[in-house]
């Protein structure tokens, strides 16, 4: 297997793009990333969404975006696997360059949430979750988290309160990221007070869908100084899956596909939780924000609230995560989502934060699909 | 009526919802306060409730009592008129539910607030007949009254479930049925109409009363008994009035008819409704009571049927929630609420 | 109208008709091809008693397309006594009143319709057992 490198690197703001259509925003990232490493063609494209399909009835998007971003006649196909779709797309990516069977591989994540009403969205997006058992009892995704959150609560002693720091921390760090959707901080006054969605789950606790697009190119070793100047190594790229259904799992709240896919991350880049500067995890839900490091090793289980409480989620914490804003205040383009994270990461890593800047050489980004049933982990090296 | 053989009541079941519409709700809203009410308060169903869930659900209470398993009935039949559809039989979904299926007649019985006691004389006659062991019938309803219209006191949601079986499984013996039918139009319901029309008065002496006076009457007569020979009594309740009333004219005490006498709490629950009191009377019955049911249904008729409760009835009361149980499962609601859940609200 | 669909899943969500493991004799529900403890293909039916216990519950203040009729509306993971999870709705209940660890039985209710024209999906929700909600009165 050769190595991967990110050498290219395009995103769109995040938000509400009314007049941008869903063809129109992977093409802004896709041109963007191909300029960022200063090239015109690539050898494939492999595009992550989840619901080009229900919500613009639109298949074959992979061959669309080809098309539509003048890149030819080469390999493309979309890549699914519900709001895991773009890290999916970014697996597919690097096991085609990895393997040698292709050299410059464009990787975009892309999706349009608000062409439709506010309740078709939610039910598109519980299509990732078990069709027949789950969502069809009226099961949404919002009431998933709130099912963790409530047996979080009553098993670890925890008040909802808990939960505050990483709304508080997602939103400060939005700030500063222009592509953010949201950019103003919130208080924890604001987080206690905000009015439920599926209690306990409440309005800060959900990252909003939106409409949003991202892109990297990748390259084998042998061409990454020629085409970035700071050229990302991607040391590990490993995914794991769980039961697909909630109450299929043997214990709900240890997600464990993420913690599969981090420890064969781990291994493969031969580090531990210890060495990790910075992780982009899966914020859908400030639960899944706290299982994700206990999953991944940064806490024991039921503490991951308290290493939010103890400040080491901040960007001079031990672990930082959501150094951008996170899904929570970037946003949370579905099938997008796991090259934002990718992207953010990068430029971390390349020193290109700002006044976000975490001083590290070793980030991971995590994309689960689902309750946490596809668990997507990458660590990208400096 | 007798048939061929022997047959009585194996199991019984009843269901009534949670909420409870108070009649004060009612005149609050339509007449300010003023003027008396028929009821006390009338059963509403849940939005995730109407005649197939409340039957299966009556239906489950039967099998319980009655110790058998669903796929010995060789009959699912649903008396109603308010059925979810109106082409796709209720029973059929019953059946299903309780696992009655493939194997099992179902159809659904239509006769006002009497389908549920018709198909309890068919299912009398089909067991009778020795055509099959067992069959369910079922009286249930989730009426609807039009807003500000006398009916609206009561129009409630309920009933009750019945298996029909040999006379030595039973907790309480037929002795004999009779039904008395006319066409009078008292009360009726063209097709694509939602709420049904009533003549006021006319539901009463030359509807309510006559037939089931003149049932009961014919059967007392074909048994050769009196009101004396008998522990209770279960008159069709539309209110509290009319069967105080039918069972003074008929010779009944108040006593008697007493632990039947649902209506003032749980309102009319037209095809469940004499059915319901029935099984309120087999709750508390013990071995030896002679029990009448008359059923009563608008367009019009009347069933009645006699029952002797035999020794199996202790054995078998407590294997199923009773029916005060039910009644007393209450949260109330305001009319609002119950102009939601009763799809009342046009959305313009 | 996805007719079929719904009509394949009546039996589970009618009586919770799942499986025994042949192999290793675990309780499964729903019922799938293939065990989801030990991959044995070969299952036997059964049904399960409808008793349980709420393992976590959320109400739902915003609903999903096609059932924002009924809301706000409880949603819960109930664990059979048998041993399975099983996800679906509380009724009957007031929504204030509900804590994990709270026993439930099984009760067949509408899920949902498919508009003023098409079927009515019954199936399984989970209320406090009749007998103990009428001694609370």
């Amino acid at each position: 297997m050769r190595d991967v490198y990110v050498v290219g690197i395009g995103q769109t703001e995040a938000g509400e793009h009314w007049d941008r259509s869903l063809r129109d925003l992977g093409v802004d990232a896709m041109l963007a990333a191909l300029q960022d490493a200063g090239v015109e063609r690539a050898d494939a494209l492999y595009v992550g969404n989840m619901l080009a399909g229900e919500l613009a009835a639109q298949a074959h998007l992979g061959t669309l975006l080809a098309d539509w971003s003048g890149l030819g006649n080469i390999e493309a196909a979309r890549v699914e696997a519900a709001d895991a779709s773009g890290a999916a797309a970014l697996r597919m990516g690097y096991l085609a360059v990895a393997s040698g069977a292709l050299d410059l591989v464009l990787v975009c994540g892309v999706e349009k949430m608000t062409d439709a009403d506010e309740e078709s969205a939610d039910q598109a997006w519980s299509y990732g979750m078990d069709g027949e058992y789950e969502a069809s009892q009226g099961l949404s995704v919002p009431a998933v988290a709130g099912l963790l959150m409530r047996r979080y609560m009553h098993e670890f002693g925890v008040q909802r309160e808990a939960f505050a720091p990483f709304a508080v921390n997602a939103h400060c760090n939005g700030v500063n990221n222009p592509c953010a959707m949201f950019r103003r901080p919130i208080s924890v006054d604001a987080y206690i007070g905000s009015g439920m969605i599926a209690d306990p789950v409440g309005m800060f606790d959900v990252a909003p869908l939106c409409d949003g697009a991202a892109a990297v190119l990748l390259c084998p070793g042998d061409r990454a100084d020629e085409l970035a100047a700071k050229p990302v190594h991607v040391r590990a790229s490993a995914v794991a899956t769980d039961r697909l259904a909630l109450h299929s799992r043997a214990d709900p709240l240890s997600l464990r596909a993420a913690y599969m896919s981090s420890q064969m991350a781990y291994a493969q880049a031969g580090v531990g939780p210890a060495d990790i500067g910075l992780f982009e995890l899966h914020d859908s839900f400030s639960v899944m924000a706290a299982l994700s490091l206990e999953a991944c090793g940064f806490a024991q289980p039921g503490h991951g609230t308290d290493l939010a409480l103890d400040g080491e989620i901040g960007l001079r914490g031990r672990i930082p995560i959501s150094t951008m804003g996170g899904l929570k205040a970037r946003g949370h383009p579905i099938g997008a989502t796991g090259i934002y994270q990718i992207v953010e990461l990068v430029k971390q890593l390349r020193g290109e934060a700002g006044a976000n800047q975490v001083e590290c050489s070793l980030g991971m980004a995590q994309s689960l699909g689902g309750s946490g049933a596809t668990a997507i982990t990458h660590i990208l090296e400096a | 009526m007798k048939p061929a053989r022997d047959v009585g009541i194996v199991g019984y079941g009843a269901y009534v919802p949670r909420y409870r519409l108070p009649a004060t709700e009612v005149s609050r809203v339509w007449t300010g306060g003023y003027g008396g009410v028929p009821v006390q308060e009338k059963s509403v169903p849940g939005l995730d409730e109407d005649t197939v869930t409340m039957s299966i659900e009556a239906a489950r209470n039967a099998l319980a009592r009655g110790g058998i398993a669903a796929d010995r009935l060789g009959a699912v039949w649903v008396g109603s008129e308010s059925h979810p559809y109106a082409v796709k039989p209720t029973s059929t979904i019953v059946a299903e539910a309780l696992g009655a299926t493939p194997e099992v007649s179902a159809a659904d019985w239509e006769f006002a607030c009497k389908a549920g006691t018709e198909a309890l004389q068919a299912a009398i006659a089909y067991v009778g007949s020795g055509m099959v062991d067992y069959a369910l019938a079922v009286g249930m309803d989730t009426a609807q009254g039009r807003p500000g219209d006398a009916l609206e006191y009561t129009t409630a949601a309920g009933g009750a479930a019945y298996i029909v079986g040999s006379a030595d499984q039973s907790v309480a013996r037929l002795e004999a049925s009779y039904s008395f039918v006319t066409d009078t139009p008292d009360f009726f319901r063209r097709a694509h109409q939602h709420y049904p029309e009533h003549g006021g008065r006319f539901t009463g002496e030359p509807a309510y009363f006559k037939h089931t006076v003149s049932a009961v009457q014919a059967l007392l007569d074909e048994l050769g008994y009196g009101p004396k020979d008998f522990a209770a009594a279960v008159f069709h309740q539309p209110n509290t009035k009319f069967p105080q009333r039918v069972a003074k004219m008929l010779g009944f005490s108040e006593d008697q008819i007493r632990t039947g006498l649902l209506s003032p709490h749980v309102g009319n629950t037209y095809a469940g409704s004499s059915l319901l009191g029935l099984t309120a009377v087999l709750d508390e019955a013990r071995p030896g009571d002679r029990v009448l049911l008359a059923s009563f249904g608008s367009g019009a008729g009347s069933d009645a049927f006699s029952f002797v409760v035999t020794d199996l009835i202790a054995e078998r009361q407590g294997l199923a929630p009773s029916t005060q149980s039910y009644v007393a499962r209450r949260k109330p609601i305001d009319y609002a609420l119950y102009a939601r859940y009763r799809k009342k609200l046009i959305m313009h | 109208m996805n007719i079929p669909r719904y009509w394949r899943t009546e039996r589970a969500r009618y009586r919770l008709l799942g499986e025994t493991c042949r192999r290793c004799g675990k309780p499964i529900f729903p019922p799938r091809d293939v065990c989801p403890h030990c991959t044995e293909p070969q299952q036997d039916p059964r049904t399960f008693a409808g008793r349980g216990e709420v393992y976590s519950f959320s109400t739902v203040h915003q609903a999903p397309a096609g059932y924002t009729d009924c809301k706000p509306y409880t949603v819960a993971l109930v664990k059979l006594e048998e041993g399975p999870l099983v996800t679906a709705q509380l009724t009957d209940v007031d929504n204030e009143d509900v804590h994990v660890g709270m026993p439930v039985e099984m009760v067949t209710r509408k899920i949902k319709e498919e508009g003023d024209n098409g079927v009515i999906v019954y199936g399984y929700k989970f209320r406090r057992p009749v007998r103990e909600s009428a001694d609370r009165h």
